[in-house]
Parts: C-alpha cells; sequence; structure tokens
C-alpha cells in the first residue's frame, strides 16, 4: 500500500516559514502520547519533511496517574533538509497536564511554544507536583508563548451525542492536542482518519469519537488564530518509504537473513526491555516458517538457539544487558563449538537492572571480552533505526560464513528512536547461504574440524545427514578430528586458530569511512546510537569554519583492515561514547593512539548542541 | 528441493526407516572413542543397555542425536555413534529443546545427573517436561558430585558427609521422580543401572513415548558414593524392590506378602497383604490425567533406603510442544501464504517521493 498526498491547501493562514521544528508531545502514561507523537510523525512523512523522533517512556507501566513519573512522551524532529536526529530541546511542547509541564519544561527553548492543556491544571493535579500556585495563571511561563487551551472539555463537547461514557470520551483528548498542532504545522489530517478507522473497525464509535476530537482540535487552532507554521517538504531521494524503528528494522533484517540463506530462523529469547519488542515481532510472522520459543530464562533462550543452530537453523537469541550477562557462558560454548548464532544486545544503561528504558552504550567491553577463556567472536553495531536492518544480515552472513556466534550491538535509543526508511533503496540482498556438508572429508571419515583455508570455518553437518555423525562439545578439541584433546600444544593452536579466524574477517568486511575535511586534524571517531548526533555536531562544526572529519565504525570485532591508516591521517581522534570510555580503551590499546574520550551517563542520548560544545573544547 | 535441510537428511523422517536400519546392531552405535569412566562406574551398564536398545527401534542412526551437560554422566554422547554434543553444566535440556523444536525428524535424547539436571538445571529440566518437548530424559542419580571429586548433591540424603559438608548436610534431598510429577511430565520413570531387563524395557517405552519421556536412573558411583542403592541391589533387595505395573495391584517382597493401599486420607501406605486382604491393594494406573497418586507413590520411600518404587509412574498422552509449533507454522503459511519479504516490508504506512 502506497498513498501520495500533495502538500494540503493553506487555507487562510499566512505560515510563518521555518526550516525546522522539534516538538515534544508529554503527558501522563494514560494520555496516549507515544500514538499521537506516532500519528503526527505518520502525517508529517506523507507531507514529505524528513524527520527523526525519539520516545521517553518511564519505566513503570502505570505509574500513579498525574505524577511526575508517570509523564511520557514522544519527540519529533522534522524539517525542510535532511536531518541527522530527533533534535535537542523542543521548540514546541505540548504538555498534557502539570507533571507533564514541571518534567519538561526545562528543557523547552526560551521563548519556545507551550501548548498547554488547561483543564489538567487543577488544585489537585498541582499539587501532586508540589506547584504552590498555578504557572498558567502566575508569572511563571512568561519566557514562553503560552497556548493554554480548555482541551479537555472542547474534547467533551466535540464528542457528545457519539454515546460515549466521560472517561471514554474524554480519552480522545489526545486527538484534539493533535488536531491542534496539525493545525498550527499544517499536516494532513487524512493519514490519521484513515488510520483511526482501520484501528477502530470494530468500535465504529470510537473512530467517530477520535475522529470528531481530531477535527475539533483543528478547527480550534484556525478558529482561534493560533500562529500557523510552514515546514516545506525536504529535498527526498525517490523512492518509497515507511517509517521504522530500530527493533523493527532488526526483526527485518532477521526474516531477510533467513530467506537470504534458506536458513529457517529460529528466535529463543526471554522478555526484557527494551528487547522485547523483536520477539513480539518475529512471533508475527510465522507464515516465514519462523519458530519463536519464550523461554523459561535467558540462559535457555541462548541454549536453544544454539541447539537450533547444531541442527542446521539461523539461531538467534535477543537480549539486553542483564540478559548477556547470562548468556555469557552460552556464547563460550558456541565458540568452542564453532556454531553460527546470533545475540542481539539492546543496550539499555547499567550495571545491574540499572535505567531499564534509558539507552547507554556500555555493554562494548563485555561484549568484546566478557567471556572466560580466549573467546573472541565478531561484533556488529547498528547506527540509527534503519541501520539495524542492515546490521542483522550483515550479523547472519558473518555467522554462517565463519561458524561463530556473532553479537549484534543495538541500543535503546535506536531500538525505540524511528526514521524513515527508504525501502526501494536496499536493491539486492546478498545471498548469504552455505551448503551443508553431506560427504566424508577425510578418506571414509567426517572430521567436524577441518577447517576450509580461506575462512578457516569449520564444516557445517547437521544431524540428518547420513555417514556423518559426529560429536562436538565444550571440551577442548583436537584440530581435525574434533576428538577430546587436552595436549598442550594442540590447545594452543586451536586457541591461534579460533582468534586468527575471527581476524581473518576483517578482509570481508567494509573499511571504514570517513567523511569530513581532507585537511582536517581532527577525527571524530564514534560508533553505534551516537552517529546521528555526531553527524550533526560535526556539520555544525563545519559551517562555523572547523575543520573536522567523523568516522563511525560498524565492525568493532574485528576492526575493519584500514582502522589504523583512517586513525593515523589525523593528529586528533575524539571518541563521544554513551559509556566511560570503552571504545577509547579498545583503540588506545589496538593501535596505541592517544584517543580522547567523550563520556555521557545519563541514560539519554548527546544532543548534539552539547556534543559540538565538548568537541570544540577538545580541539 | 530449495530446503537445504531437507537436501542435507535426504528428506527422511523418523519414523522411515533408512536402508540397512534393520541390520543395524549395538556395534553401530559404538563410537571409536575411548570409555574414560571409572572402572566399576555403574555408567557402563547404562550405556551398554541404551547400545543394545538402539538397533531394535528402527531409527536410522542419523536421526538420533545425544545432548548432555556437565557431569560424570555428560561424557555419554562421545561414546554414542549417533549425533552428539556435550554442552555445558544444567543447560542440555535447553540446547535439547531447541533441536527437538527446530527438527521434529530427529529423535532427542539427554542425559544429565542429579547435579547437572535438578541443580545447576533444575529450571530447564521442569521447564522441558512441562512444555512436554519431545525428549527422552535419562537422570543419572548416584546422589554425589563425581567430576568434581565428592561433595554432596541435591538428591543426597541429609547429614551425608562430604568434602563440602564435614559435619554433615543440612539440606533435604530431591525426590526426581516427584519433581517430574510435579512438573506433570506425561511419562515419568525409574530404574536401576545393573537392572539388566528392567532398563532396557524403561528405555523401550520412553523411546516410544510422544513428548517428554523422564527416567531416573540409580547409578552407583563406586569411588565417592558406593552403595548408595545397596537396599537395592544388594542382599535384600527383594524386599525393597517395587515393581510397578499399569493395571496391576501393587506388591511385592520375596513372596509379594507386601503391598500398597490408598488410606482414606489419600496417602498410600505399606502394607501385609495377609491384613488388608488382595481386595484392598492399590492398582497402578500410569495413565490417570491427574498425577496425584502417582506423586504419592513417588513419596513412599524418602529415600533408595526403604521399599522403592520401579517403573512407570506416569505415561499419559498430551499434546507435544513441538507438534504445536509445526501447526502454527503450517496453519500461517496456508492462512496468509509463505512469507513475502518484499511485500513485508511494504505493509503498514508507505509513502512515495517521486
Amino acid at each position: 500500500m502506497s498513498t501520495q498526498i500533495a502538500p494540503p491547501k493553506q487555507p487562510g493562514a499566512d505560515r510563518k516559514e521555518l526550516d525546522q521544528v522539534v516538538i515534544r508531545f508529554a503527558g501522563d502514561s494514560g494520555d496516549g502520547m507515544q500514538l499521537t507523537g506516532e500519528r503526527f510523525t505518520s502525517a508529517t512523512a506523507f507531507f514529505g519533511n524528513d524527520l527523526a523522533t525519539q520516545p521517553d517512556f518511564p519505566a513503570e507501566i502505570r505509574a500513579p496517574a498525574g505524577t511526575i513519573p508517570g509523564v511520557s512522551a514522544f519527540q519529533i524532529q522534522f524539517s525542510d533538509h535532511d536531518i541527522l536526529t530527533p533534535g535537542d530541546a523542543p521548540s514546541v511542547l505540548v504538555a498534557m497536564n502539570p507533571a507533564a509541564l514541571k518534567a519538561h519544561l526545562k528543557e523547552l527553548l526560551v521563548g519556545g511554544l507551550l501548548v498547554v492543556n488547561s483543564d489538567a491544571f487543577d488544585k489537585r493535579n498541582l499539587d501532586k507536583v508540589g506547584y504552590d500556585s498555578n504557572p498558567l495563571e502566575d508569572d511563571s511561563l512568561k519566557s514562553y508563548q503560552v497556548y493554554d487551551i480548555a482541551m479537555t472539555s472542547m474534547t467533551l463537547e466535540a464528542v457528545k451525542g457519539v454515546g460515549l461514557n466521560k472517561k471514554e470520551a474524554g480519552r480522545c483528548k489526545n486527538m484534539f492536542a493533535l488536531g491542534v498542532i496539525s493545525w498550527m504545522y499544517g499536516r494532513p489530517l487524512k493519514p490519521t482518519i484513515d488510520w483511526l478507522d482501520k484501528k477502530f473497525a470494530r468500535k465504529p464509535e470510537l473512530a467517530e469519537a477520535n475522529t470528531k476530537a481530531l477535527k475539533a482540535g483543528h478547527a480550534f487552532g484556525e478558529t482561534a488564530e493560533l500562529t500557523a507554521f510552514e515546514v516545506k517538504p525536504a529535498t527526498i531521494a525517490p523512492g518509497t518509504y515507511r517509517r521504522i524503528t530500530g527493533n523493527q528494522a532488526i526483526a527485518y533484517g532477521l526474516l531477510a537473513a533467513s530467506v537470504q540463506s534458506k536458513l529457517p530462523l529460529f528466535l529463543g529469547s526471554y522478555p526484557i526491555t527494551p528487547a522485547s519488542d523483536i520477539l513480539h515481532e518475529l512471533s508475527r510472522h510465522k507464515n516465514f516458517g519462523v519458530r519463536t520459543i519464550q523461554a523459561e530464562d535467558e540462559i535457555a533462550a541462548a541454549g536453544m538457539a544454539l541447539g537450533a543452530a547444531f541442527s542446521g537453523h539461523l539461531g538467534v537469541t535477543t537480549t539486553s544487558g542483564p540478559g548477556l550477562d547470562l548468556k555469557s557462558e552460552t556464547l563460550g560454548l558456541a565458540i568452542a563449538l564453532e556454531l553460527p548464532m546470533i545475540v542481539v544486545d539492546i543496550q539499555r544503561g547499567g550495571p545491574s537492572t540499572g535505567l531499564p528504558t534509558k539507552t547507554e552504550q556500555s555493554d562494548l567491553l563485555h561484549a568484546m571480552y566478557g567471556r572466560h577463556g580466549e573467546s573472541p567472536l565478531p561484533i556488529v553495531a547498528s547506527y540509527s533505526p534503519a541501520s539495524c536492518f542492515w546490521a542483522a544480515v550483515e550479523s547472519a552472513r558473518i555467522a554462517i560464513k565463519y561458524m561463530t556466534p556473532v553479537i549484534l550491538l543495538s541500543d535503546g535509543y535506536i531500538a525505540n528512536g524511528a526514521e524513515p526508511w527508504r525501502i526501494t533503496a536496499l536493491g539486492k540482498l546478498p545471498d548469504i547461504s552455505r551448503d551443508f556438508t553431506t560427504q566424508p572429508n577425510m578418506g571414509d571419515d567426517f572430521w567436524p574440524y577441518l577447517r576450509d583455508d580461506v575462512t578457516l570455518s569449520r564444516p557445517w553437518a547437521i544431524p540428518g545427514t547420513p555417514g556423518l555423525e559426529h560429536r562436538i562439545g565444550g571440551l577442548e578439541k583436537a584440530d581435525g578430528t574434533g576428538n577430546i584433546s587436552y595436549e598442550p600444544e594442540n590447545h594452543e593452536l586451536m586457541s591461534e586458530l579460533r582468534a586468527a579466524k575471527i581476524k581473518a574477517i576483517e578482509e570481508d568486511i567494509d573499511p571504514l569511512e570517513w567523511r569530513g575535511d581532507e585537511d582536517a586534524n581532527v577525527l571524530v571517531l564514534g560508533w553505534g546510537g551516537t552517529y546521528g548526533a555526531i553527524g550533526a555536531a560535526c556539520r555544525s562544526l563545519r559551517h562555523a569554519g572547523k575543520k573536522i572529519a567523523h568516522a563511525h565504525i560498524r565492525h568493532l570485532s574485528p576492526f575493519p583492515r584500514n582502522t589504523e591508516d583512517v586513525l593515523g591521517r589525523f593528529d586528533k581522534v575524539i571518541v563521544p561514547e554513551l559509556n566511560m570510555g570503552q571504545l577509547s580503551k579498545l583503540i588506545r590499546a589496538e593501535f596505541l593512539i592517544d584517543a580522547q574520550s567523550i563520556s555521557k551517563m545519563q541514560g539519554q542520548p548527546f544532543r548534539s548542541s552539547e556534543l559540538e560544545q565538548m568537541i570544540l573544547e577538545r580541539m | 528441493m530449495s530446503d537445504p535441510i531437507a537436501m542435507a537428511t535426504q528428506g527422511r523422517g523418523v519414523t522411515e526407516a533408512s536402508d540397512g536400519v534393520g541390520t543395524l546392531t549395538r556395534k553401530d552405535f559404538e563410537s571409536d572413542q575411548e570409555i574414560r569412566w571409572c572402572p566399576g562406574c555403574g555408567d557402563y551398564a547404562v550405556l551398554s543397555a541404551v547400545q543394545n536398545v538402539m538397533p531394535e527401534l528402527g531409527i536410522p542412526r542419523e536421526k538420533i542425536v545425544f545432548i548432555s551437560g556437565i557431569g560424570c554422566s555428560s561424557r555419554f554422547p562421545y561414546y554414542m555413534n549417533t549425533y552428539g554434543l556435550h554442552g555445558i553444566h544444567g543447560r542440555a535440556a535447553a540446547i535439547a529443546t531447541g533441536i527437538a523444536t527446530a527438527r521434529p525428524d530427529l529423535q532427542v535424547w539427554v542425559v544429565t545427573g542429579d547435579g547437572d539436571g535438578l541443580s545447576i538445571g533444575g529450571n530447564h529440566l521442569i521447564h522441558a517436561l512441562r512444555r512436554n518437548v519431545n525428549l527422552k530424559i535419562l537422570l543419572f542419580n548416584n546422589q554425589v558430585y563425581g567430576l568434581t571429586k565428592g561433595q554432596y548433591s541435591p538428591t543426597s540424603e541429609m547429614g551425608k558427609v562430604t568434602k563440602s559438608t564435614p559435619f554433615g548436610s543440612l539440606e533435604r534431598p530431591f525426590n526426581p521422580v516427584s519433581i517430574a510429577l510435579g512438573a506433570e511430565a506425561t511419562f515419568v520413570g525409574r530404574t536401576i543401572d545393573v537392572e539388566r531387563k528392567h532398563l532396557p524395557q524403561m528405555l523401550r517405552q520412553a523411546a516410544a513415548h510422544r513428548g517428554s519421556a523422564f527416567i531416573e536412573i540409580y547409578q552407583n558411583c563406586n569411588i565417592f558414593n558406593d552403595g548408595a542403592f545397596i537396599a537395592l541391589t544388594g542382599k535384600e533387595k527383594s524386599q525393597n524392590r517395587i515393581y510397578i505395573e499399569h493395571g496391576q495391584p501393587i506388591r511385592f517382597g520375596p513372596n509379594n506378602e507386601r503391598g500398597v493401599v490408598a488410606t482414606s486420607t489419600g496417602q498410600l501406605e505399606i502394607v501385609d497383604v495377609a491384613e488388608v486382604g488382595e481386595d484392598k491393594l492399590l492398582v497402578h494406573d500410569a495413565h490417570r490425567g491427574d498425577p496425584g497418586l502417582a506423586f504419592s507413590l513417588s513419596r513412599l520411600a524418602d529415600g533408595p533406603t526403604t521399599p522403592t518404587p520401579l517403573g512407570i509412574f506416569r505415561q499419559v498422552e498430551a499434546p507435544v510442544y513441538g507438534d504445536g509449533m509445526e501447526s502454527q507454522l503450517r496453519a500461517a503459511a496456508e492462512q496468509q501464504g509463505p512469507g513475502d519479504l518484499a511485500e513485508l516490508l511494504m505493509t503498514g504506512d508507505t509513502w512515495t517521493v517521486d
């Protein structure tokens, strides 16, 4: 299904032109702010702007209504040019209650636009968050342009006659708010109305009420002559687009990897924030032959995936930090068995339970070294929501070709963030299939550890193959035959072979690219979800006349073969990370380069403006 | 055929005998690896029984997989000339669940011990049984940690003096059969390593069962816990072995003079048959849906030092996990058509820029 929508006519509005806007929708968890944001995003995509979004929701499912822990927010940046992030501080804040105002006001740009639901500013709600006086009535909001709109009462009025009770009717107020903002920014209503019709096909009264609320908000904006803005469509590469989150892209990438490898996909997973959505998504696609098991624990999930890999499936397990801890032993076994397996780690704030819904990049060293013994494995990192598709296919390609477990690192920011994805740019996906071994490879015998000369990969003979019955296990095994061996020299040889196999992958991955000024002295080196923020910061610095370059590592183990050459071109290498300097440690250890770390540990992504400042200080 | 798994395995199912299956012998199931259990270990007898039974099953060798965790008994797969995987401590049931679910055409055996299966791997064991995954699980119970050289295990008796409990163990032991019944396993049996006839019978019946089949095998560790089952294997064995058989009254003793009755409170008791009369004896019903009575039966003996039931406690039919998975896959493919990647990517809100 592909719809094309011309920019709507702007009746009677003298619209002020902007090149980019950042809007944050904030309200109580029960106010439907994520949905409001997503619908606004869809309309914005239809309209033709470039955009990026970021939800920010509480760890609690339903914190007490009206409290600050219960505030849920959704931010979108959209523009008439290409953008890299969901934006830093919002220029528009929609606050559905006092808690939302209190939680997010400090980030609203001075002079920014504040749209509030004044009906929610009663004494009870104000008391709950410690407002002594109503901020809508005192002078405290004078630095902002405030639209206080009686959204609840106007919504109740608008949906009167549809036959909903007061509670149900009141719940439509998020659509009223969406209507208001849609009028202000010239967003089309049709995509949202179509969506409501489909969503509530079985409850037409809810579709009707929500549509009425949406239209009422829109009409209010026009009648009250709220300031109207225009953000022209961006120049976007032609093609068909969809909106995609990182977790969705990983799920689709794994399906693609299954199709391209001709191997059935098998997912063993245990629910964990923020990775569970991959399990949810893949569980829906049984017609692709995907087997998903919600295991009894993280360890079992990994074990099941490994068992499936032994049987000839594409074995995958998905998790987040605490789960990666638990999967470490199974990863070690997979390294010893030399079986393909993918462990997807959606990083979140740690240690321990840490910050389950907040982002961090602090599992890199764990992925790299978090196993006993010499146990190297490849690590692939996605760097944006859409790149997760690539990362999943690439992880599968490496796992299958080299018979090794692979860790795919994503993070909470990418997992839940969304961006437009040009589906048609995918082109032809690589063939990542390999043949199972079906014939003896040593006279009449089958040696499970007889390696390929080039890849050092071992043969994959699956149960059910006549004549190739063999046993493998976690005990050290003799080179070639795979029989148990405690020989000192053999252990050294096998350790070297396992390491050499992983190292050799550097010849089979894309070299590290960098962009920026040819004569720059400073390289900003990043990995993972900081891609957008670093890109935006560097772009801004170059506009200001600074000479700077940006490289983003997608393969963290092994590093691309030209990494040292690229880093060596620059006098200074700055490494911003949402951890305490993990990649910079690796760069220092690996290349003896004096990499400078920029660290942030707040569970929040870098703002490009703060990053710009931090880079500038180190230049 | 474009399905690589079907191509590699020649598309043969577990029930379709391949050429020469009928002529397989015990030798065909012996691997070329030197067996490294201690001389006199009960594991030898179990290995031998399994290798004897395998040719009778009519299953091609390549369709059989042995999975194990860590411990003495977990070396088992190396000695079987089938497919095998020696895993990590406690995780055999999880790994095997992956295999059995991915590949319903395989017959998957799990070899585990009292430490591997009931201590570090207790969680995986009960969940495999709960799901009724198509696995044959052999739990070698020697009531001690052997590979780590003699610590108490979760089935060791209270007060047991070992290297790690010089003043005696403070822990109550697990009863593996009770655990399996508590998890509502669909096949639960018990036998002894030295039982030359009973053990193979149990193996055959487990092999024939669809779903999880759990067998506790009392296995003597002659180094660290010699004689743990002497009451069942020594001079007094005929007084202590209670063979249970479906449909038969439960009685035992050298002259079948003792028996089991259910009291008015639902408890089971050992009685003299002469005193209560044959009619009052409990008739064993392994096919009862409710595992409660079988559980009571498993509680007759505190440990293998008093009269202890041997045989099949429970054998019921229930949906098999992998079968359910396969039927969901088939139904999805029938209703939605086979997965089409390009179509999937284009679902939902899409827009086109010219």
